[in-house]
Protein backbone atom coordinates (compact mmCIF):
# COMPACT_ATOMS: atom_id res chain seq x y z
CA UNK A 1 0.00 0.00 0.00
CA UNK A 2 1.66 3.27 -0.82
CA UNK A 3 1.25 6.48 1.58
CA UNK A 4 -1.33 8.41 -0.23
CA UNK A 5 -3.57 5.21 -0.32
CA UNK A 6 -2.92 4.74 3.61
CA UNK A 7 -3.54 8.37 4.52
CA UNK A 8 -6.78 7.66 2.56
CA UNK A 9 -7.67 5.41 4.88
CA UNK A 10 -6.59 6.89 7.86
CA UNK A 11 -8.45 9.73 6.90
CA UNK A 12 -12.26 7.63 6.17
CA UNK A 13 -11.25 5.49 9.59
CA UNK A 14 -11.30 9.08 11.92
CA UNK A 15 -14.81 10.32 10.06
CA UNK A 16 -15.99 7.21 10.97
CA UNK A 17 -14.76 7.09 14.51
CA UNK A 18 -15.99 10.13 15.06
CA UNK A 19 -19.65 9.90 13.65
CA UNK A 20 -19.75 6.50 15.90
CA UNK A 21 -18.74 8.96 19.05
CA UNK A 22 -21.13 11.88 18.16
CA UNK A 23 -23.95 9.45 17.88
CA UNK A 24 -22.87 8.08 21.11
CA UNK A 25 -22.40 11.63 22.31
CA UNK A 26 -25.85 12.48 21.79
CA UNK A 27 -27.45 9.58 23.43
CA UNK A 28 -25.22 9.85 26.51
CA UNK A 29 -26.58 13.41 26.84
CA UNK A 30 -29.90 12.45 26.71
CA UNK A 31 -30.02 11.33 30.64
CA UNK A 32 -28.81 13.57 33.37
CA UNK A 33 -26.42 11.42 34.95
CA UNK A 34 -24.30 10.63 31.72
CA UNK A 35 -24.61 14.10 30.09
CA UNK A 36 -21.65 15.49 30.50
CA UNK A 37 -19.42 12.57 29.13
CA UNK A 38 -21.22 12.62 26.37
CA UNK A 39 -20.44 16.05 25.21
CA UNK A 40 -16.69 15.01 26.01
CA UNK A 41 -17.11 11.87 23.48
CA UNK A 42 -18.56 14.00 21.21
CA UNK A 43 -15.92 16.59 21.97
CA UNK A 44 -13.23 13.53 21.07
CA UNK A 45 -14.79 13.31 17.57
CA UNK A 46 -14.22 16.72 16.47
CA UNK A 47 -11.16 16.78 17.48
CA UNK A 48 -10.48 13.53 15.50
CA UNK A 49 -12.07 14.63 12.65
CA UNK A 50 -10.10 18.15 12.32
CA UNK A 51 -6.74 16.89 13.19
CA UNK A 52 -7.44 14.02 10.18
CA UNK A 53 -8.60 16.59 7.97
CA UNK A 54 -4.93 18.07 7.31
CA UNK A 55 -3.97 14.64 6.10
CA UNK A 56 -7.05 14.82 3.55
CA UNK A 57 -5.73 14.03 0.01
CA UNK A 58 -7.59 16.91 -1.32
CA UNK A 59 -5.83 19.18 0.87
CA UNK A 60 -2.17 17.44 0.40
CA UNK A 61 -2.34 17.47 -3.70
CA UNK A 62 -3.40 20.63 -4.05
CA UNK A 63 -0.06 22.42 -5.35
CA UNK A 64 -1.24 25.84 -2.97
CA UNK A 65 -1.10 23.74 -0.24
CA UNK A 66 1.12 25.71 2.12
CA UNK A 67 -0.70 28.53 1.62
CA UNK A 68 -3.96 26.94 2.09
CA UNK A 69 -2.95 25.27 5.40
CA UNK A 70 -1.32 28.26 6.67
CA UNK A 71 -4.55 30.46 6.38
CA UNK A 72 -6.66 27.57 7.67
CA UNK A 73 -4.71 27.28 11.13
CA UNK A 74 -5.12 30.97 11.40
CA UNK A 75 -8.60 31.03 10.77
CA UNK A 76 -9.13 27.90 13.46
CA UNK A 77 -6.94 29.58 15.94
CA UNK A 78 -8.34 32.99 15.96
CA UNK A 79 -12.17 31.86 15.62
CA UNK A 80 -11.56 29.08 18.54
CA UNK A 81 -10.08 31.70 21.16
CA UNK A 82 -12.82 34.26 20.12
CA UNK A 83 -15.26 31.20 20.59
CA UNK A 84 -13.76 29.82 23.68
CA UNK A 85 -13.66 32.72 25.47
CA UNK A 86 -16.87 34.21 24.74
CA UNK A 87 -18.55 31.15 25.89
CA UNK A 88 -16.59 30.68 29.17
CA UNK A 89 -17.28 34.27 29.74
CA UNK A 90 -21.11 34.64 29.17
CA UNK A 91 -23.55 35.03 31.77
CA UNK A 92 -25.53 31.84 32.02
CA UNK A 93 -28.82 34.16 31.37
CA UNK A 94 -27.21 34.74 28.10
CA UNK A 95 -26.83 31.97 27.10
CA UNK A 96 -29.78 31.78 24.29
CA UNK A 97 -27.46 34.27 22.35
CA UNK A 98 -24.81 33.04 22.58
CA UNK A 99 -26.31 29.77 21.18
CA UNK A 100 -27.78 31.28 18.07
CA UNK A 101 -24.74 32.65 17.22
CA UNK A 102 -22.83 29.98 17.22
CA UNK A 103 -25.44 27.84 15.10
CA UNK A 104 -25.19 30.72 13.17
CA UNK A 105 -21.93 30.53 12.31
CA UNK A 106 -22.01 26.73 11.25
CA UNK A 107 -25.12 27.76 8.74
CA UNK A 108 -22.67 30.77 7.32
CA UNK A 109 -19.84 27.94 7.59
CA UNK A 110 -22.23 25.29 5.06
CA UNK A 111 -23.33 28.04 2.89
CA UNK A 112 -19.79 29.21 2.55
CA UNK A 113 -18.98 25.48 1.33
CA UNK A 114 -21.98 25.80 -0.96
CA UNK A 115 -20.55 28.85 -2.16
CA UNK A 116 -17.18 27.81 -3.13
CA UNK A 117 -18.26 24.62 -4.73
CA UNK A 118 -21.30 26.78 -6.96
CA UNK A 119 -18.50 28.95 -7.89
CA UNK A 120 -15.80 26.87 -8.60
CA UNK A 121 -17.76 25.10 -10.78
CA UNK A 122 -19.77 28.32 -12.46
CA UNK A 123 -15.84 29.89 -13.35
CA UNK A 124 -14.05 25.74 -14.10
CA UNK A 125 -11.80 26.48 -11.44
CA UNK A 126 -12.91 23.50 -9.40
CA UNK A 127 -11.03 19.75 -9.16
CA UNK A 128 -14.18 18.11 -9.46
CA UNK A 129 -17.43 18.62 -11.91
CA UNK A 130 -21.03 18.76 -10.02
CA UNK A 131 -23.54 16.70 -11.25
CA UNK A 132 -27.56 18.08 -11.79
CA UNK A 133 -27.74 16.64 -8.47
CA UNK A 134 -24.85 17.80 -6.61
CA UNK A 135 -26.12 21.58 -7.89
CA UNK A 136 -28.88 21.46 -6.63
CA UNK A 137 -28.32 19.94 -3.02
CA UNK A 138 -25.42 22.59 -2.83
CA UNK A 139 -28.05 24.62 -3.47
CA UNK A 140 -30.84 24.13 -0.96
CA UNK A 141 -27.95 23.43 1.80
CA UNK A 142 -26.48 27.04 0.60
CA UNK A 143 -30.47 28.34 1.16
CA UNK A 144 -31.04 26.77 4.20
CA UNK A 145 -27.32 27.44 5.94
CA UNK A 146 -28.08 31.45 4.69
CA UNK A 147 -31.36 31.40 6.42
CA UNK A 148 -29.97 29.66 9.25
CA UNK A 149 -26.76 32.33 8.75
CA UNK A 150 -28.25 35.97 9.01
CA UNK A 151 -31.15 34.79 10.72
CA UNK A 152 -29.43 33.52 13.91
CA UNK A 153 -27.44 36.98 13.83
CA UNK A 154 -30.71 38.87 13.92
CA UNK A 155 -32.09 36.53 17.04
CA UNK A 156 -28.79 37.06 19.02
CA UNK A 157 -28.99 40.81 18.20
CA UNK A 158 -32.36 40.79 19.65
CA UNK A 159 -31.62 38.50 22.81
CA UNK A 160 -28.71 40.27 23.26
CA UNK A 161 -30.52 43.61 23.10
CA UNK A 162 -29.14 45.52 20.50
CA UNK A 163 -32.21 46.11 18.51
CA UNK A 164 -36.15 46.50 19.03
CA UNK A 165 -37.72 43.26 19.33
CA UNK A 166 -40.01 43.08 16.94
CA UNK A 167 -39.77 45.20 13.09
CA UNK A 168 -42.63 45.21 11.28
CA UNK A 169 -44.51 46.53 8.06
CA UNK A 170 -47.28 46.47 6.12
CA UNK A 171 -47.29 43.67 3.78
CA UNK A 172 -44.30 42.27 5.48
CA UNK A 173 -45.71 38.65 4.60
CA UNK A 174 -45.71 39.20 1.16
CA UNK A 175 -42.44 40.90 0.69
CA UNK A 176 -40.90 38.47 3.05
CA UNK A 177 -42.84 35.68 0.04
CA UNK A 178 -41.30 37.23 -2.84
CA UNK A 179 -37.78 37.17 -1.58
CA UNK A 180 -38.33 33.87 -0.77
CA UNK A 181 -39.71 32.96 -3.87
CA UNK A 182 -36.98 34.89 -6.21
CA UNK A 183 -34.13 32.74 -3.64
CA UNK A 184 -35.67 29.40 -5.32
CA UNK A 185 -35.89 30.96 -8.25
CA UNK A 186 -32.99 32.22 -8.54
CA UNK A 187 -31.78 28.58 -6.99
CA UNK A 188 -33.43 26.38 -10.00
CA UNK A 189 -31.98 28.48 -12.42
CA UNK A 190 -28.46 27.15 -10.81
CA UNK A 191 -29.29 23.77 -10.99
CA UNK A 192 -29.96 24.31 -15.35
CA UNK A 193 -26.98 26.70 -15.97
CA UNK A 194 -24.28 28.10 -13.44
CA UNK A 195 -23.76 31.39 -13.57
CA UNK A 196 -21.42 33.55 -11.40
CA UNK A 197 -23.67 36.18 -11.36
CA UNK A 198 -26.37 33.94 -10.25
CA UNK A 199 -25.09 32.52 -7.43
CA UNK A 200 -23.99 35.88 -6.42
CA UNK A 201 -27.58 36.98 -6.39
CA UNK A 202 -28.68 33.75 -4.85
CA UNK A 203 -26.61 34.44 -2.28
CA UNK A 204 -27.66 38.17 -1.72
CA UNK A 205 -31.14 37.09 -1.48
CA UNK A 206 -30.85 33.89 0.48
CA UNK A 207 -28.84 36.39 3.03
CA UNK A 208 -31.46 38.72 2.92
CA UNK A 209 -34.52 36.30 3.39
CA UNK A 210 -33.17 35.32 6.54
CA UNK A 211 -32.76 38.74 8.06
CA UNK A 212 -36.45 39.84 7.10
CA UNK A 213 -37.92 36.00 7.76
CA UNK A 214 -36.41 36.86 11.49
CA UNK A 215 -37.41 40.78 11.81
CA UNK A 216 -40.64 40.28 12.72
CA UNK A 217 -40.44 37.63 15.11
CA UNK A 218 -40.63 38.21 19.24
CA UNK A 219 -38.79 37.25 22.04
CA UNK A 220 -41.09 34.73 23.45
CA UNK A 221 -41.07 32.78 20.25
CA UNK A 222 -37.39 32.71 20.35
CA UNK A 223 -37.47 28.90 22.07
CA UNK A 224 -38.83 28.04 18.51
CA UNK A 225 -36.73 29.72 16.37
CA UNK A 226 -33.53 28.84 18.03
CA UNK A 227 -34.58 25.52 17.88
CA UNK A 228 -35.25 25.35 14.38
CA UNK A 229 -32.29 27.30 12.99
CA UNK A 230 -29.94 24.71 14.79
CA UNK A 231 -32.30 22.04 12.85
CA UNK A 232 -31.57 24.47 9.58
CA UNK A 233 -27.79 24.40 9.90
CA UNK A 234 -27.72 20.45 10.67
CA UNK A 235 -29.31 19.64 7.19
CA UNK A 236 -27.33 22.57 5.94
CA UNK A 237 -24.46 20.53 6.66
CA UNK A 238 -25.78 17.03 5.73
CA UNK A 239 -26.68 18.83 2.24
CA UNK A 240 -23.11 20.07 2.01
CA UNK A 241 -21.66 16.78 3.31
CA UNK A 242 -23.30 15.26 -0.03
CA UNK A 243 -21.57 18.01 -2.48
CA UNK A 244 -18.46 17.02 -0.73
CA UNK A 245 -18.51 13.12 -0.48
CA UNK A 246 -18.08 13.53 3.21
CA UNK A 247 -19.88 10.86 5.18
CA UNK A 248 -18.83 12.68 8.20
CA UNK A 249 -20.86 15.73 7.66
CA UNK A 250 -24.24 13.85 5.79
CA UNK A 251 -24.11 11.77 9.41
CA UNK A 252 -23.88 14.44 11.59
CA UNK A 253 -25.82 16.91 9.89
CA UNK A 254 -28.46 14.71 9.35
CA UNK A 255 -29.07 13.68 12.81
CA UNK A 256 -28.70 17.22 14.04
CA UNK A 257 -31.18 18.10 11.90
CA UNK A 258 -33.71 15.25 12.32
CA UNK A 259 -33.39 15.54 16.38
CA UNK A 260 -33.41 19.70 16.13
CA UNK A 261 -36.61 19.60 13.97
CA UNK A 262 -38.83 16.80 16.28
CA UNK A 263 -37.18 19.50 18.90
CA UNK A 264 -39.01 22.71 17.41
CA UNK A 265 -42.22 20.53 17.05
CA UNK A 266 -42.01 19.98 20.73
CA UNK A 267 -41.36 23.90 21.15
CA UNK A 268 -44.24 24.87 18.96
CA UNK A 269 -46.80 21.93 20.67
CA UNK A 270 -46.35 23.84 23.93
CA UNK A 271 -47.30 26.79 22.45
CA UNK A 272 -50.36 25.16 20.50
CA UNK A 273 -49.19 26.50 17.27
CA UNK A 274 -47.57 25.30 14.28
CA UNK A 275 -44.31 26.19 13.23
CA UNK A 276 -45.15 27.99 10.36
CA UNK A 277 -47.73 29.86 12.53
CA UNK A 278 -44.42 31.17 15.02
CA UNK A 279 -42.75 32.07 11.66
CA UNK A 280 -45.09 34.21 9.39
CA UNK A 281 -48.13 34.86 11.79
CA UNK A 282 -46.58 38.38 13.82
CA UNK A 283 -48.25 37.11 16.87
CA UNK A 284 -48.41 38.97 20.01
CA UNK A 285 -48.69 42.47 17.67
CA UNK A 286 -51.72 43.80 19.24
CA UNK A 287 -53.26 41.19 21.04
CA UNK A 288 -56.17 44.31 21.14
CA UNK A 289 -59.05 41.13 20.34
CA UNK A 290 -58.79 40.25 24.47
CA UNK A 291 -61.83 40.87 26.62
CA UNK A 292 -61.50 42.65 29.78
CA UNK A 293 -61.21 40.93 33.12
CA UNK A 294 -63.34 42.38 36.20
CA UNK A 295 -62.10 42.62 39.50
CA UNK A 296 -58.86 44.05 40.53
CA UNK A 297 -55.36 42.54 41.41
CA UNK A 298 -54.81 42.97 44.79
CA UNK A 299 -51.22 43.52 46.32
CA UNK A 300 -49.61 41.88 48.89
CA UNK A 301 -46.24 43.44 50.70
CA UNK A 302 -43.26 41.23 51.75
CA UNK A 303 -44.02 40.89 55.62
CA UNK A 304 -48.01 39.21 54.75
CA UNK A 305 -46.22 37.26 52.01
CA UNK A 306 -43.81 36.12 54.01
CA UNK A 307 -45.99 34.88 56.82
CA UNK A 308 -48.24 32.62 54.36
CA UNK A 309 -45.00 30.85 53.11
CA UNK A 310 -43.95 30.65 56.82
CA UNK A 311 -47.60 28.79 57.24
CA UNK A 312 -47.55 26.78 54.74
CA UNK A 313 -46.08 23.12 53.91
CA UNK A 314 -46.21 23.00 50.01
CA UNK A 315 -44.75 25.75 48.16
CA UNK A 316 -44.47 25.39 44.46
CA UNK A 317 -42.15 28.15 42.73
CA UNK A 318 -43.04 29.29 39.16
CA UNK A 319 -40.28 30.71 37.42
CA UNK A 320 -40.21 32.90 33.86
CA UNK A 321 -38.25 35.34 31.62
CA UNK A 322 -38.50 37.89 33.70
CA UNK A 323 -36.24 35.23 36.17
CA UNK A 324 -33.77 35.56 34.17
CA UNK A 325 -33.85 39.24 33.39
CA UNK A 326 -34.16 40.43 37.49
CA UNK A 327 -30.89 37.39 37.16
CA UNK A 328 -33.42 36.01 40.41
CA UNK A 329 -32.73 32.72 39.97
CA UNK A 330 -29.79 32.71 42.75
CA UNK A 331 -31.96 34.78 45.52
CA UNK A 332 -34.76 32.50 44.70
CA UNK A 333 -32.78 29.56 45.74
CA UNK A 334 -32.11 30.95 48.89
CA UNK A 335 -35.42 31.42 49.37
CA UNK A 336 -36.55 27.99 48.71
CA UNK A 337 -33.15 27.06 51.08
CA UNK A 338 -35.30 29.07 53.75
CA UNK A 339 -38.10 27.01 53.29
CA UNK A 340 -36.73 23.72 53.38
CA UNK A 341 -35.22 24.71 56.41
CA UNK A 342 -38.11 24.88 57.99
CA UNK A 343 -39.44 21.40 56.90
CA UNK A 344 -41.20 22.56 54.15
CA UNK A 345 -41.70 20.96 50.32
CA UNK A 346 -40.69 23.15 47.78
CA UNK A 347 -40.56 22.22 44.26
CA UNK A 348 -39.77 23.86 40.47
CA UNK A 349 -42.53 24.13 37.85
CA UNK A 350 -41.09 24.79 34.55
CA UNK A 351 -43.15 25.73 31.36
CA UNK A 352 -41.80 23.98 28.35
CA UNK A 353 -41.05 27.57 26.87
CA UNK A 354 -40.81 29.44 29.54
CA UNK A 355 -37.36 31.42 28.60
CA UNK A 356 -35.67 32.24 25.55
CA UNK A 357 -34.36 28.97 24.69
CA UNK A 358 -35.54 25.06 25.25
CA UNK A 359 -35.24 24.42 28.76
CA UNK A 360 -33.73 27.97 29.50
CA UNK A 361 -35.16 28.05 33.20
CA UNK A 362 -33.65 24.47 34.13
CA UNK A 363 -30.11 25.60 33.09
CA UNK A 364 -30.86 29.21 35.03
CA UNK A 365 -31.90 26.93 38.33
CA UNK A 366 -28.87 24.28 37.94
CA UNK A 367 -26.74 27.43 37.66
CA UNK A 368 -28.08 28.68 41.02
CA UNK A 369 -27.23 25.19 42.35
CA UNK A 370 -30.98 24.11 42.09
CA UNK A 371 -30.65 20.05 41.98
CA UNK A 372 -33.10 18.75 38.81
CA UNK A 373 -34.92 16.41 41.02
CA UNK A 374 -36.87 19.39 42.63
CA UNK A 375 -37.66 20.45 39.35
CA UNK A 376 -40.98 19.40 37.12
CA UNK A 377 -42.11 19.25 34.13
CA UNK A 378 -45.67 20.87 33.44
CA UNK A 379 -47.38 17.08 33.01
CA UNK A 380 -46.04 16.12 35.89
CA UNK A 381 -46.71 19.19 38.26
CA UNK A 382 -50.05 19.97 37.09
CA UNK A 383 -52.01 17.80 39.35
CA UNK A 384 -50.51 19.13 42.10
CA UNK A 385 -51.22 22.71 42.12
CA UNK A 386 -54.49 21.99 43.80
CA UNK A 387 -52.35 20.01 47.02
CA UNK A 388 -50.44 23.10 47.29
CA UNK A 389 -50.32 25.99 49.62
CA UNK A 390 -48.77 28.57 48.13
CA UNK A 391 -47.58 28.75 44.23
CA UNK A 392 -45.09 31.76 43.77
CA UNK A 393 -44.93 33.14 40.20
CA UNK A 394 -41.74 34.80 39.19
CA UNK A 395 -41.34 36.32 36.01
CA UNK A 396 -43.61 33.93 34.44
CA UNK A 397 -46.99 35.42 32.48
CA UNK A 398 -49.07 34.03 29.14
CA UNK A 399 -47.51 30.37 30.67
CA UNK A 400 -49.93 30.94 33.63
CA UNK A 401 -52.73 32.56 32.19
CA UNK A 402 -56.02 30.99 32.38
CA UNK A 403 -57.28 32.43 29.99
CA UNK A 404 -55.64 29.75 27.48
CA UNK A 405 -58.47 27.82 28.94
CA UNK A 406 -61.56 29.82 29.04
CA UNK A 407 -61.19 32.28 26.76
CA UNK A 408 -62.03 30.95 22.94
CA UNK A 409 -61.38 34.43 21.85
CA UNK A 410 -58.04 35.18 23.38
CA UNK A 411 -55.16 34.40 21.15
CA UNK A 412 -53.14 32.03 23.28
CA UNK A 413 -56.45 29.94 23.67
CA UNK A 414 -55.97 26.55 23.79
CA UNK A 415 -51.97 26.76 25.00
CA UNK A 416 -50.98 24.64 27.73
CA UNK A 417 -50.27 26.45 30.83
CA UNK A 418 -49.69 25.74 34.24
CA UNK A 419 -52.52 25.11 36.59
CA UNK A 420 -50.97 27.72 39.07
CA UNK A 421 -54.39 28.90 39.35
CA UNK A 422 -55.80 25.93 41.53
CA UNK A 423 -53.01 26.51 44.33
CA UNK A 424 -54.81 27.89 47.93
CA UNK A 425 -52.38 31.05 47.44
CA UNK A 426 -50.82 32.72 45.09
CA UNK A 427 -48.38 35.06 45.50
CA UNK A 428 -47.12 37.01 41.83
CA UNK A 429 -43.74 38.57 42.00
CA UNK A 430 -43.83 41.44 39.04
CA UNK A 431 -42.33 44.70 38.66
CA UNK A 432 -45.55 46.31 37.79
CA UNK A 433 -49.12 46.09 36.63
CA UNK A 434 -48.88 45.09 32.79
CA UNK A 435 -49.45 42.44 29.86
CA UNK A 436 -47.37 40.04 29.35
CA UNK A 437 -45.12 39.54 25.77
CA UNK A 438 -48.68 38.16 23.58
CA UNK A 439 -50.28 41.69 24.99
CA UNK A 440 -53.05 39.91 26.75
CA UNK A 441 -53.86 40.79 30.51
CA UNK A 442 -53.64 37.90 32.73
CA UNK A 443 -56.39 36.37 34.47
CA UNK A 444 -54.57 34.78 37.06
CA UNK A 445 -53.76 38.32 38.57
CA UNK A 446 -57.39 39.24 39.00
CA UNK A 447 -58.44 35.52 40.54
CA UNK A 448 -59.36 36.02 44.41
CA UNK A 449 -56.59 33.58 45.51
CA UNK A 450 -53.96 35.58 43.83
CA UNK A 451 -52.01 38.82 45.56
CA UNK A 452 -49.63 40.35 43.58
CA UNK A 453 -46.00 41.45 45.32
CA UNK A 454 -44.61 44.42 43.40
CA UNK A 455 -40.70 44.10 43.05
CA UNK A 456 -37.87 43.78 41.54
CA UNK A 457 -37.57 39.72 41.68
CA UNK A 458 -34.10 39.66 43.35
CA UNK A 459 -35.11 42.28 45.76
CA UNK A 460 -38.67 40.70 46.37
CA UNK A 461 -36.65 37.36 47.20
CA UNK A 462 -34.41 39.20 49.38
CA UNK A 463 -36.74 41.06 51.51
CA UNK A 464 -39.39 37.47 51.97
CA UNK A 465 -35.76 35.90 53.26
CA UNK A 466 -35.57 38.96 55.49
CA UNK A 467 -39.35 38.67 56.93
CA UNK A 468 -39.01 34.40 57.33
CA UNK A 469 -35.94 35.13 59.54
CA UNK A 470 -37.65 37.73 61.55
CA UNK A 471 -40.91 35.84 61.90
CA UNK A 472 -38.50 32.86 63.56
CA UNK A 473 -37.02 35.23 65.74
CA UNK A 474 -39.59 37.65 66.80
CA UNK A 475 -42.05 34.64 67.65
CA UNK A 476 -44.52 35.92 65.17
CA UNK A 477 -45.80 38.58 63.27
CA UNK B 1 -17.32 9.81 -3.63
CA UNK B 2 -20.76 8.38 -2.79
CA UNK B 3 -23.24 7.65 -4.89
CA UNK B 4 -26.73 8.59 -4.79
CA UNK B 5 -28.71 5.58 -3.71
CA UNK B 6 -26.05 5.19 -0.85
CA UNK B 7 -26.48 8.48 0.21
CA UNK B 8 -30.07 8.57 0.42
CA UNK B 9 -29.75 5.09 2.82
CA UNK B 10 -27.59 7.72 4.72
CA UNK B 11 -30.07 10.22 5.01
CA UNK B 12 -32.90 8.02 6.12
CA UNK B 13 -31.05 5.67 8.89
CA UNK B 14 -29.14 9.38 10.10
CA UNK B 15 -32.68 10.77 10.34
CA UNK B 16 -34.17 8.19 12.34
CA UNK B 17 -31.34 7.90 14.62
CA UNK B 18 -31.58 11.27 15.33
CA UNK B 19 -35.24 10.94 15.91
CA UNK B 20 -34.82 7.85 18.20
CA UNK B 21 -32.04 9.43 20.51
CA UNK B 22 -33.76 12.27 21.49
CA UNK B 23 -37.27 11.34 21.23
CA UNK B 24 -37.26 10.12 25.07
CA UNK B 25 -35.61 13.29 26.64
CA UNK B 26 -36.63 15.27 29.68
CA UNK B 27 -37.39 19.07 29.32
CA UNK B 28 -34.92 19.41 31.97
CA UNK B 29 -31.89 18.68 29.28
CA UNK B 30 -32.92 20.39 26.27
CA UNK B 31 -31.24 23.16 26.52
CA UNK B 32 -27.90 21.04 26.59
CA UNK B 33 -29.25 18.87 24.27
CA UNK B 34 -30.22 21.56 21.38
CA UNK B 35 -26.62 22.99 22.41
CA UNK B 36 -25.05 19.54 22.10
CA UNK B 37 -26.30 18.92 18.56
CA UNK B 38 -25.78 22.60 17.90
CA UNK B 39 -22.00 21.49 18.52
CA UNK B 40 -22.03 18.53 16.70
CA UNK B 41 -22.73 20.33 13.24
CA UNK B 42 -19.74 22.31 13.98
CA UNK B 43 -18.29 19.41 11.81
CA UNK B 44 -19.02 21.61 8.99
CA UNK B 45 -15.88 22.94 9.99
CA UNK B 46 -14.01 19.61 8.41
CA UNK B 47 -16.05 20.48 5.16
CA UNK B 48 -15.10 24.05 5.07
CA UNK B 49 -11.52 22.79 5.69
CA UNK B 50 -11.48 20.47 2.92
CA UNK B 51 -12.86 23.58 0.59
CA UNK B 52 -10.22 25.91 1.99
CA UNK B 53 -7.98 23.65 0.95
CA UNK B 54 -8.70 22.78 -2.76
CA UNK B 55 -8.54 26.71 -3.37
CA UNK B 56 -6.91 27.48 -6.70
CA UNK B 57 -8.37 30.95 -6.82
CA UNK B 58 -7.75 34.00 -4.73
CA UNK B 59 -12.03 33.94 -4.34
CA UNK B 60 -12.19 30.38 -3.26
CA UNK B 61 -9.38 31.03 -0.88
CA UNK B 62 -11.71 34.10 0.65
CA UNK B 63 -14.79 32.07 0.81
CA UNK B 64 -13.23 29.24 2.40
CA UNK B 65 -11.17 31.42 4.75
CA UNK B 66 -14.76 32.56 5.96
CA UNK B 67 -16.02 28.84 6.28
CA UNK B 68 -13.57 27.65 8.03
CA UNK B 69 -13.37 30.93 10.63
CA UNK B 70 -17.17 30.49 11.07
CA UNK B 71 -17.19 26.63 11.41
CA UNK B 72 -14.05 26.88 14.05
CA UNK B 73 -16.30 29.02 15.95
CA UNK B 74 -19.38 26.75 16.09
CA UNK B 75 -17.67 23.70 17.04
CA UNK B 76 -15.26 25.76 19.84
CA UNK B 77 -18.25 28.09 21.18
CA UNK B 78 -20.82 25.01 20.87
CA UNK B 79 -18.75 22.92 23.00
CA UNK B 80 -17.67 25.29 25.53
CA UNK B 81 -21.65 26.26 26.53
CA UNK B 82 -22.86 22.86 26.58
CA UNK B 83 -19.98 21.73 28.98
CA UNK B 84 -20.68 24.62 31.12
CA UNK B 85 -24.16 24.14 31.21
CA UNK B 86 -23.88 20.38 31.70
CA UNK B 87 -21.48 20.51 34.40
CA UNK B 88 -24.00 22.70 36.26
CA UNK B 89 -27.14 19.81 36.52
CA UNK B 90 -26.77 17.88 39.92
CA UNK B 91 -29.37 16.04 41.65
CA UNK B 92 -29.96 16.59 45.21
CA UNK B 93 -29.34 12.89 46.26
CA UNK B 94 -25.57 13.21 45.11
CA UNK B 95 -22.65 13.76 47.90
CA UNK B 96 -20.91 16.99 47.08
CA UNK B 97 -23.70 19.13 46.03
CA UNK B 98 -23.53 22.20 47.43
Amino acid sequence: MDKATLLHYVVQASYFAAAVLFILGIKRMSSPVTARSGIQWAGVGMVVATVATFFHGNILNNSGVMVNVLLMVLAIGVSTVFAWVSGKKVAMTDMPQMVALYNGMGGGSAAAIGAAALIGASTGTSHHALGKAQIALAVVGALIGSISFTGSLIAFAKLQGWMDKTFRFGGQQVVNGLFFLSALGLGAALVFELNTTVVIAFFAVSLLFGVLMTLPIGGADMPVVISLYNAFTGLAVAFEGYVQGNVALIIAGTVVGAAGTLLTRLMAKAMNRSISNVLFSNFGGGGGGSSEIAGSQKPIDAADAASLLYMAEKVIIVPGYGMAVAQAQHKIWELSQQLIKRDKTVKFAIHPVAGRMPGHMNVLLAEAGVPYDLIADMDDINPEFSTCDVAIVIGANDVVNPVAKTDKSSPIYGMPILDVVNARQVIVIKRGKGAGFAGIENALFYADNCRMLYADGQEAANRLIAELKGIDSGGGH
Amino acid sequence: MISGEIALYLFMLAAFTGHEIISRVPVILHTPLMSGSNFVHGIVLVGAMITLGEATTVTQQVIGFIGVFLGAGNAAGGYVVTERMLEMFKSSKKEGAK
